[in-house]
């Protein structure tokens, strides 16, 4: 069953406000990753509102889908959606990077409801994805792992070591969805460690590509609904995205990777997404 | 020959590992490590990942997390670095089930060399929050160990041994985390010794029993917990203790016990271990003597230590 219109503006119009939100608590906290929260904020809504089982009552629950971020640093907006679905209350988010907060630097699974794994330290999310998927598949259970990556991430060599695992164990129930942004911390990619053919690594190590325009809701439900058809191997969605989206001076710079959020910036960000 | 005390680890994992929640993890050393016993029996909950360490601790990671009971397996000295990350991560501040297991600790790969030996495991686990610490000295405690494993929720390091240990147990011996094993009584000086180094020790204190010096010999099995009240107490009543252990001498259990008797009961202290060197390839006995790992190496370290009591 495709996604409608009207649900799928609605899903925008939900990433719009979480941008302004997002804007808002790393200026306020002055610390924070404003790039990576702002590339995956589609993926995360298709996901989190749309394609995963979740129980903001229970998030413990059995049968939900794991969705697990790899990329820590976007915990921001990772936050500010599980506030906002319920799982805890949305005035914790004046506590984000403070002390004795439930919201950690980096996502902690022991302090914040809905947090599936602790993440942050880049390279080891996907490894114990596939540990996640293996087991699941021990207890024939049929809920899905997502995991989310970073394209950053691809440095570490463990990211590629899962996906050998993955595919020797055949875990079909593995859906990774790469936020392919081409920038991290100290520039882009291609500067930093190019990834030329990345396609074809993906594939040369077991795993079944798909590509999909990462701010594109109805592409990113399609393919995670062909995703779900694909028998005994792991998949990556390459989920194209641009890095700072939704605020032109941070778009496509390394440098908004981590900055923080000054007064002036402040305000043309607002401007631009709306915001007040 | 007795039996090595890997060949006891194997048959362990085997034995209890028909609890339908163990699963175990190897990297391509299962005919070493001896899960490769467990792999065969059960072979869908046996987890061969190639040669990656890292991606092996943080899968067990995975599974810990839905409730599986996950035994990871290599070499100490490669669980300990390369699986550091995730041990870290996972284990020590995410608290997960995760059971480490350090094959070939200390110098007991002793042909393959310095690159092979596990000499730091002991102090980098120990710094880990909420990580137990324990190593196994014979046949009997390895069997006690795999079951405690599996019976008690939370994050594990046991480090075993390639080879042969001096039986320091009879059958059925019971154990409790956090408390030492008092395996021989002596009133002049304490060893505290843990691993391989407790049959070790034994064997100094005939030797020192055949000079009229009587050493208490305590296997300090659980290095985290430690035991503190047997160290406060062995140094009340023996005035002396000598820290004995097939590691750096700077941050294993000698410096355990330092941290316990500095805060407590300082009494002159003794340290046999490795210091702050590594070792070369040989034969584990040969190594042993050069590196005064042996019982008359131990011997002649409590006679110093008794000049300064």
């Amino acid at each position: 069953m495709s996604i409608t219109k009207e649900r799928i503006t609605e899903l925008e119009k939900i990433c719009n406000d979480l941008r302004i939100d997002l804007i808002k608590m790393l200026h306020d906290k002055q610390t924070g990753h404003p790039g990576g929260s702002l590339s995956v904020c589609e993926i995360l809504v298709t996901l989190m509102y749309e394609k995963a089982k979740l129980d903001p009552t229970n998030p413990a629950w059995e049968e939900r889908d794991r969705i697990i971020m790899t990329k820590g640093h976007a915990a921001p907006m990772q936050y500010l959606i599980l506030g906002k679905l319920g799982f805890f209350p949305e005035e914790e988010f004046a506590s984000f990077r403070q002390i004795n907060s439930i919201l950690q630097g980096h996502p902690c699974m022991n302090s914040t409801p809905g947090i599936e794994l602790t993440s942050g330290p880049l390279g080891i999310g996907l490894p114990a994805a596939v540990g996640v998927a293996c087991s699941l598949k021990l207890d024939k259970n049929d809920s899905y792992v997502y995991a989310i990556l970073g394209d950053g991430e691809l440095n570490e060599g463990a990211v590629w070591e899962a996906m050998m695992s993955a595919s020797k164990f055949k875990t079909d129930n593995l859906i990774c969805i790469l936020d392919n942004n081409g920038v991290q911390l100290d520039g882009t990619r291609d500067e930093i460690m190019p990834l030329d053919n990345l396609r074809e690594r993906f594939e040369s190590f077991g795993m079944k590509v798909f590509e999909a325009d990462g701010h594109d809701i109805a592409d990113l439900c399609d393919k995670i609904d062909e995703a779900k058809t694909v028998k005994d191997q792991p998949v990556m969605i390459m989920a194209n995205t641009v890095k700072g989206k939704g605020v032109s001076f941070m778009e496509g710079k390394s440098a908004w990777h981590g900055n923080p959020i000054g007064d002036d910036f402040y305000e043309q960000a607002l401007k631009e997404l709306g915001g007040k | 020959m007795g039996k090595a005390l890997r060949d006891y680890y194997g048959e362990a994992l085997l034995k209890y590992g028909s609890d339908e929640r163990v699963v175990v993890l190897d990297s391509d050393v299962s005919g070493s490590t001896k899960s490769k016993i467990f792999g065969d029996k059960y072979p869908e909950r046996f987890f061969n990942v190639g040669i990656a360490e890292e991606n092996m601790v943080a899968m067990s990671a995975g599974f810990a997390k839905e409730g599986k009971i996950p035994f990871t397996n290599t070499f100490a000295v490669f669980l300990t670095t390369n699986g550091l990350l995730a041990a870290r991560t996972f284990a020590s501040y995410s608290k997960l089930n995760m059971k480490m297991m350090g094959g070939y600790g200390g110098l007991s790969d002793s042909y393959d060399g310095p690159t092979h030996h596990a000499l730091e495991d002991i102090a980098v686990m120990r710094s880990l929050p909420n990580v137990e610490v324990l190593v196994a000295s014979d046949g009997v405690l390895v069997d006690w160990l795999v079951q405690y494993c599996i019976n008690h929720y939370g994050p594990v390091y046991v480090r075993l041994s390639r080879g042969e240990a001096k039986p320091v147990y009879s059958e059925g011996e019971q154990f409790e985390i956090g408390k030492a094993k008092k395996v021989r009584e002596g009133e002049d000086l304490t060893i505290i010794s843990c691993g391989v180094m407790t049959g070790e020790s034994l064997e100094a204190a005939k030797l020192l029993s055949e000079m009229g010096i009587e050493a208490r010999v305590l296997d300090m099995f659980s290095i985290k917990p430690i035991d503190e009240q047997a160290i406060i107490e062995a140094a009340n009543e023996t005035g002396a203790i000598l820290s004995v252990e097939e590691h750096n001498i700077i941050g294993g259990l000698g410096s355990a016990v330092a941290e316990v008797l500095v805060a407590n009961k300082p009494v002159p202290q003794g340290f046999v271990g490795m210091k702050d060197q590594h070792a070369e390839c040989g034969d584990y006995d040969d190594l042993f003597e050069k590196y005064k790992l042996n019982p008359n190496a131990i011997k002649e370290a409590a006679i110093e230590l008794l000049k300064r009591k």
